[in-house]
């Protein structure tokens, strides 16, 4: 007999080392997440699939799922934590939605949809993020970054070209370019790189072709980001 | 011309009275009025605080998000820094020419937006003190009594701007703040199914926007010596005109006129609009005042919108509204008209030929087409000049070869009619306030005056008709004496 798990008092089934967010997705379960990505091992730090298992929080991404573990995820508490992390991910950095060419295929405004992040909530930080043009067919717009290290981890592991890195800490924390000028100009960089196509917000951006693709024909204006991630998980 | 007014000897000793309508982001405008102990106005200006951080924002974005970037500099015309500002970066992206089908659907998406912004101003803002008299009770004094006496005059507003707002829809993608324009061309293309759920109601449009000619036109017949005078002044007439002199609110190149209706500047092209315009800059101004270079700061300022373009134009390529134009031009006597309440209806002849243009458009096999976009070599600078709703709307673009915008330059419509509000309110203070103890209904009077020229700041009040509005008396000395707000 299979094994199972209670995720919010329904049965989910899984497999020996699956974790609590891939047992519940493969189920039909819409657990969220940013910084997670089927291609990595979990990483942790979005903290957007916070579940509480055995009544402690803890990220299904990271978490094996347990036999007869009764899980709570979608739930008034959670998600209100869910969006609380959200608002401060739209807080810490400068989203400008309405002219970013992401707007409509952004996983972070789909969950903040989602989520119904409908005010503002903290103060905004305004940092000053510098856009870096340098590049001749890709910008890098810092202003959107959020820190899932999805960049960092495909071209170090799939490009092989470590083109970025995360420095700082805390509140202090950004994105960097591996190269001496700090330019992502004077890396070996390419629009081809897996790195290139797997920004989940608007800060890896092809050059030049903003909003060729019309409002209502974008990702999320076809379906959400709860009825996509799971026909994907199917 | 004289800038009689602008400032007072011995402003010290004066009474201030400030007319102060309530801060919005789009704008937040103010009237003082300086008077002397016999209650004479002695000083008259009219200020509105720009939103000039706008060109800095700019600076150092990618080109490409500029054109939807630029929409949240204005509420209420949008569409209109939307289309400039593609039209301004088509050369950075090669597009010297854009393709038919791209042209044709920033027209409509144009025209719409004319249509539904002078429904808008027209019907919910204007229409009460029209109908009702500037100094009717200010509870009877919005669109809310204005559906209650004149039911059907209500509604075909309503519809009037409905049907504008959905051709911005169908062509921008969404009613505000849309993606349409892109640099080199559009981003969408209409579907058969699109173009004739518009077909349905376009011939409604233009009766009913015929019959907003008629009222307008009505007022000016029967009431000539408070519409033809009120406010009066005369000042030159400047707007872009196609190249055969008609009517054009989307592209062509600049013209003006001076005061007695002679051409005085002609075909010059939009990349050259800063060699002929300086902004000038008053201490007691946050809003620069333009004027044309040539004639200097005293001479050159001008009118811009629809009562310079109906009247700058030779004439209207739209049957209907050309017939009105023939009607405003003969209302005239051979001279330009200048009253700025005229501005209503060169605003509705504008508002029918807009109606006449998407109709004839819709016929357009092109408006279906997929050659949405044309490119070439890449240009470093572009200016986009376009007819908005209020007036001449310029952008200028420096981009760097990084794509990144390196120098940006934006004079909306307000701006240019600056001196042009300015002088209205100044010839109503003399005329209606000067000595006079002043009430709501009096300092209705400026707003009238004001609100002809629909500047920017009215967005403010658009959503309620009504402009609301805090009066305060304060003494020389700068004590408050007495204050009341209305409005709002
Ligand atoms: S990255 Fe996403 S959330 Fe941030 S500005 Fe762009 S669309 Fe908005």
């Amino acid at each position: 007999m299979t094994k199972q798990f209670l995720l919010d008092g329904q049965p989910v089934p899984f497999d020996d080392g699956q974790t609590i967010l891939e047992a519940a997705r493969k189920a039909g379960h819409y657990i969220p997440s940013l910084c997670w990505h089927k291609d990595f091992p979990p990483h942790g730090s979005c903290k957007l699939c916070v579940v509480k298992a055995a009544g402690r929080h803890v990220s299904a991404c990271a978490t094996p799922a347990k036999e007869g573990w009764e899980v709570e995820s979608n739930t008034p508490e959670i998600n209100g934590e869910r969006r609380g992390l959200l608002q401060m991910l739209f807080v810490e950095g400068n989203h400008f939605c309405p002219s970013c060419e992401k707007s409509g295929n952004c996983e972070l405004q789909a969950l903040a949809y989602e989520y119904e992040v409908l005010t503002p909530r903290f103060r905004h930080f305004f940092p000053d993020r510098p856009v870096d043009a340098s590049h001749p067919d890709v910008l890098l717009d810092f202003n959107r970054c959020i820190f899932c290290e999805l960049c960092v981890r495909a071209s170090r592991e799939i490009d092989g070209k470590s083109v970025f890195a995360l420095t700082g800490r805390g509140i202090g924390k950004h994105l960097v370019v591996n190269a001496e000028s700090g330019q992502l100009g004077d890396t070996d960089f390419s629009a081809t790189d897996a790195a290139a196509h797997i920004c989940p917000v608007g800060v890896i951006l092809p050059k030049g072709t903003g909003f060729a693709v019309p409002i209502g024909e974008r990702s999320f204006d076809v379906a959400t980001i709860r009825s996509k991630t799971l026909k994907e998980s199917s | 011309m004289s800038f009689e007014l602008e400032t007072a000897a011995n402003r010290e000793s004066l009474r201030r009275v400030a007319i102060d309508p309530v801060s919005r982001v789009e704008g937040h405008g103010k009237v003082t009025l300086l008077l002397d102990e016999a209650g004479h106005v002695r000083e008259a200006r009219l200020h509105i605080v720009e939103f000039r951080g706008f060109e800095k924002f700019i600076q150092g974005r990618p080109y490409w998000e500029v054109p939807v970037m630029v929409q949240r500099l204005c509420g209420i015309c949008p569409v209109s820094h939307h289309l400039a500002a593609a039209k301004a970066l088509d050369p950075v992206v090669g597009a010297l020419t854009i393709t038919p089908t791209a042209e044709k659907i920033r027209r409509l998406m144009h025209y719409g937006q004319v249509l539904q912004s002078h429904a808008l101003h027209f019907f919910h803002l204007s229409s009460p003190d029209l109908l009702f008299g500037f100094e009717s009770p200010v509870q009877q004094r919005n669109i809310v009594g204005v559906a209650g006496a004149y039911p059907e005059v209500a509604r075909q507003g309503v519809l009037l701007r409905k049907f504008g707002q959905e051709v911005i829809r169908i062509t921008a993608g969404k009613r505000v703040h849309g993606t349409g324009a892109i640099p080199g061309g559009v981003n969408k293309s209409l579907t058969a199914a699109e173009r004739d759920e518009l077909l349905q109601d376009a011939d409604q449009m233009i009766q009913w926007s015929r019959d907003a000619v008629h009222l307008a036109r009505r007022l000016h017949e029967t009431n000539g010596s408070l519409y033809d005078e009120f406010g009066l002044f005369r000042s030159h007439l400047f707007s872009i005109v196609r190249a055969d002199g008609a009517l054009d609110l989307y592209d062509g190149s600049l013209r003006l006129r001076d005061a007695r209706g002679q051409i005085v500047l002609d075909h010059l092209p939009c990349a050259d609009y800063a060699t002929h315009i300086t902004e000038e800059v008053k201490p007691w101004s946050y809003m620069k005042l333009p004027f044309i270079t040539e004639l200097g700061a005293a001479r050159g300022w001008y009118k811009v919108g629809p009562l310079a373009r109906v009247q700058n134009c030779d004439f209207i390529p739209s049957p209907l509204a050309e017939l009105e134009r023939q009607a405003f031009v003969a209302h005239g006597e051979g001279e330009p008209i200048h009253a700025p309440l005229a501005y209503h209806w060169a605003r509705m002849i504008e508002m029918l030929h807009a109606a006449e243009v998407i109709r004839s458009l819709l016929d357009d096999p092109d408006l279906l087409s997929d050659n949405r976009l044309a490119e070439g070599p890449r240009q470093r600078e572009g200016v986009g000049i376009i007819e908005a709703p209020r007036g001449t709307l310029i952008h200028h673009y420096r981009v760097g070869d990084d794509d990144l915008v390196s120098y940006c330059n934006l004079i909306v419509s307000t701006t240019h009619n600056n001196q042009a509000m300015n002088e209205a309110v100044r010839q109503v203070a003399r005329r209606y306030l000067d000595g006079r103890q002043l009430t709501e209904g009096l300092l209705n009077h400026i707003e009238v005056a004001i609100r002809a020229f629909d500047p920017c700041l009215s967005c403010a009040t658009h959503a309620l008709g009504k402009m609301p509005l805090a009066v305060e008396l304060v003494n020389a000395d700068g004590s408050l004496v007495d204050s009341a707000t209305s409005g709002g």
